[in-house]
C-alpha cells in the first residue's frame, strides 16, 4: 500500500519532477543557501527560481495573454539556443540591429545560448515555458539593457527583472547581489546603475511580451525607444 | 490534462519511460519503482553512481546525519579478530569506506599480537563495476596515506567475478547488493569465490518493521533525500533512485533465504536502527 509521501502525480512535461509542498519548501530554502554561498552552483539559483516562482510565474503568463505579442510567443513556445537560432545569419547583419548585437553580446562576454537549464520543478506544463522562456530570453535582456556579464551589469539586470517579474529569485538577486560588489564599484551602483535599473524595471514595457525571433533585423536603438527603455549610464 | 513536450526531447535518456522496450521477451527488473529490462539495469545504475560518484560520501553524512559510520564501525567491528593472512574481498566497495576501516582494524589487531615477518599479511581487494566509484576510492586512500600494499583494486560486475574459486576468507559487501541487476547472481558468486569455511557478511538497507518509524523514515527518504540531493549534488533523480532501491530490496528473512539459496549455511541478520540497516552473515561449511 503507498503511502501518501510515495504517491507521485504524473509529469506533465518532459523533464518535469512533480514535487509536493514540504519537497518544495526543501528545494526552495536549500537552494536559496547554496545559492548565495557557492558562486559555483548556477543550477542553484535556476532551482530556486522554479521552486518558489508560482505566483509570479501566473502572474507573468497572465500579462502575457494580455498582450497580442505575448499570446503568440505562448501559442508558438519558441526556444532559444544554438540549434534553434542561427547565430552565423545573425552575425551578418548589419550593426545596430538587435541580430547582431546579440551575437556581439554573447562573443564580448563569452557566453552562449546553450547554457540554460531545462526547467523541472515548475508543476504547470504552461507555467514551465514561461519560466524557461524567461531563462532563455535573459541574454537578450542583456542586449537590450545594454548591460555587461560582470557583477554590476547582473545585479542591474536582476532589478529590471525583479520589477517586472516578481520572481523572488530575481528579488533576492537584485537585493543581496550587490553584497559581492568591490567597494570602488558601490558608489558607481548606488549613484547611477540603481536608480537607472529601478526606471526602467518600473517604466519600460514588460519585456516577455517581445517575440525576439520576429525582430533580428529591427534597429536596436529604435526597439529600445518603442520598449521605453532609457539608455543606460555609460553607454 | 495535455502533456506539453518542448521542441527538445528529454536530455536524461537514463529516465525515460521505458514501455515501449517491454513489449520483447527479455526479462524485466526493477529500478527503484520503474521497470525495466534487465539489459538496460546495469547501465543506469552505472550512471547514476556515476553521477553521485564525487559527492557519495557527503551525501551519505547529509541523508543519514552522519549515522553512515556507526553503522559501518559496527560492521567492520563485527569481523574481528580475523587470523592472520586473511584474504579479503570488499565487494561494490568503490568509495573505500569500509575497506579503510578493515585495513585500520588489521594494522591495530597485528601491533597488539606479533605478527612476525614469517606469516602472510592480510589482503583486501576492492572490487566495483563502477571506476568511477574507484576513483575516487583511491584518491581517498592518497589522501589518508594508508598502506597500499594490502590494498588491490578491480573493477568488475558481483555477477560475475574475473577471479578463481575458493579464493578469499571474507566476502564483504556493503550497500551494494541491491544495485546488482540479479542479486542471486552476487550471491552464487560469492559463493564460488569463498573458500570452504569462509564467510560472507553484507550491509545494507532493509525493512523498517514499526508503522510509526515507518511513516517517519518514509516521509524523510521520499520528502527530504531527493531534495537534498539536489541541492547538495544537483542531482534529484539518482537520490529518487537510491531511494526506491530500498523498498524494492527483499525483507530481512527473504534475503536470508535468498542467501541459503546460494548454499551459505549459519545465516544470520541482526538489524540496526531499527531495520534501516541489516547486517546479514553466513559461512561457506
Amino acid at each position: 500500500m503507498k503511502s501518501e509521501t510515495t504517491k507521485k502525480s504524473e509529469p506533465l512535461y518532459d523533464g518535469h519532477i512533480p514535487i509536493n509542498l514540504l519537497q518544495r519548501a526543501v528545494l526552495s530554502v536549500g537552494s536559496s543557501i547554496v545559492a548565495l554561498t557557492d558562486p559555483a552552483r548556477g543550477d542553484m539559483v535556476a532551482v530556486n527560481g522554479e521552486s518558489s516562482g508560482h505566483s509570479a510565474l501566473k502572474k507573468m503568463h497572465r500579462k502575457m495573454l494580455e498582450s497580442e505579442e505575448g499570446r503568440q510567443i505562448l501559442m508558438e513556445r519558441p526556444r532559444i539556443n544554438s540549434t534553434t537560432i542561427d547565430i552565423e545569419k545573425l552575425k551578418s547583419y548589419p550593426d545596430g540591429t538587435l541580430g547582431r548585437e546579440y551575437t556581439k553580446f554573447l562573443e564580448v562576454n563569452n557566453v552562449s545560448p546553450d547554457t540554460r537549464l531545462p526547467v523541472r520543478f515548475v508543476d504547470d506544463a504552461d507555467l514551465a515555458y514561461v519560466m524557461q522562456r524567461y531563462r532563455e530570453t535573459h541574454d537578450l535582456v542583456h542586449t537590450l539593457l545594454g548591460c555587461p556579464t560582470n557583477m554590476l551589469g547582473e545585479v542591474a539586470v536582476k532589478w529590471v527583472e525583479a520589477l517586472q517579474t516578481e520572481l523572488p529569485m530575481c528579488i533576492g538577486g537584485a537585493v543581496f547581489g550587490p553584497i559581492r560588489l568591490k567597494p570602488k564599484n558601490r558608489s558607481t551602483y548606488l549613484s547611477k546603475y540603481l536608480p537607472w535599473a529601478i526606471g526602467v524595471g518600473s517604466r519600460s514595457s514588460f519585456l516577455m511580451n517581445v517575440f525576439y525571433e520576429r525582430r533580428w533585423e529591427q534597429d536596436i536603438a529604435e526597439l529600445r525607444d518603442e520598449l521605453k527603455i532609457e539608455t543606460p549610464p555609460g553607454v | 490534462m495535455h502533456v506539453s513536450s518542448y521542441n527538445k526531447a528529454s536530455n536524461d535518456p537514463n529516465f525515460e519511460n521505458v514501455n515501449s522496450s517491454t513489449t520483447s521477451k527479455e526479462k524485466t527488473v526493477d529500478f527503484g519503482f520503474q521497470t525495466v529490462l534487465a539489459s538496460e539495469k546495469a547501465e543506469k545504475v552505472h550512471k547514476v553512481f556515476e553521477n553521485v560518484a564525487s559527492k557519495y560520501d557527503l551525501m551519505n553524512d547529509v541523508m543519514s546525519v552522519g549515522i553512515h559510520r556507526i553503522w559501518k564501525d559496527y560492521f567492520v567491528k563485527k569481523m574481528f579478530p580475523l587470523p592472520p593472512g586473511t584474504s579479503i574481498i570488499d565487494v561494490a566497495g568503490g568509495t573505500g569506506d569500509i575497506a579503510f576501516r578493515m585495513l585500520q582494524s588489521i594494522e591495530r589487531q597485528n601491533k597488539h599480537f606479533d605478527v612476525s615477518g614469517t606469516e602472510k599479511n592480510s589482503s583486501i581487494l576492492i572490487s566495483d563495476i563502477n571506476q568511477a566509484m574507484l576513483d575516487v576510492g583511491k584518491e581517498r586512500a592518497s589522501k589518508m596515506n594508508l598502506q597500499s600494499d594490502m590494498l588491490s583494486w578491480l573493477c568488475a560486475d558481483a555477477q560475475q567475478l574475473p577471479l578463481a574459486d575458493n579464493s578469499f576468507d571474507l566476502y564483504t559487501i556493503a550497500f551494494g547488493i541491491r544495485n546488482v541487476t540479479e542479486i542471486s547472481k552476487a550471491l552464487d558468486e560469492a559463493y564460488r569465490v569463498l573458500r570452504p569455511g569462509g564467510r560472507f557478511l553484507c550491509l545494507e538497507f532493509s525493512h523498517v518493521n514499526n508503522p510509526l518509524l515507518k511513516q517517519v523514515y518514509d516521509t524523510y527518504s521520499f520528502q527530504i533525500i531527493p531534495p537534498l540531493g539536489e541541492v547538495f549534488a544537483g542531482d534529484w533523480k539518482s537520490y529518487q533512485y537510491l531511494v526506491e532501491s530500498i523498498r524494492k530490496f527483499p525483507t530481512q528473512d527473504r534475503f536470508k533465504e535468498m542467501i541459503e539459496e546460494a548454499g551459505f549455511r549459519s545465516v544470520k541478520y541482526e538489524n540496526l536502527s531499527f531495520g534501516v540497516v541489516s547486517i546479514h552473515s553466513g559461512y561457506k561449511i
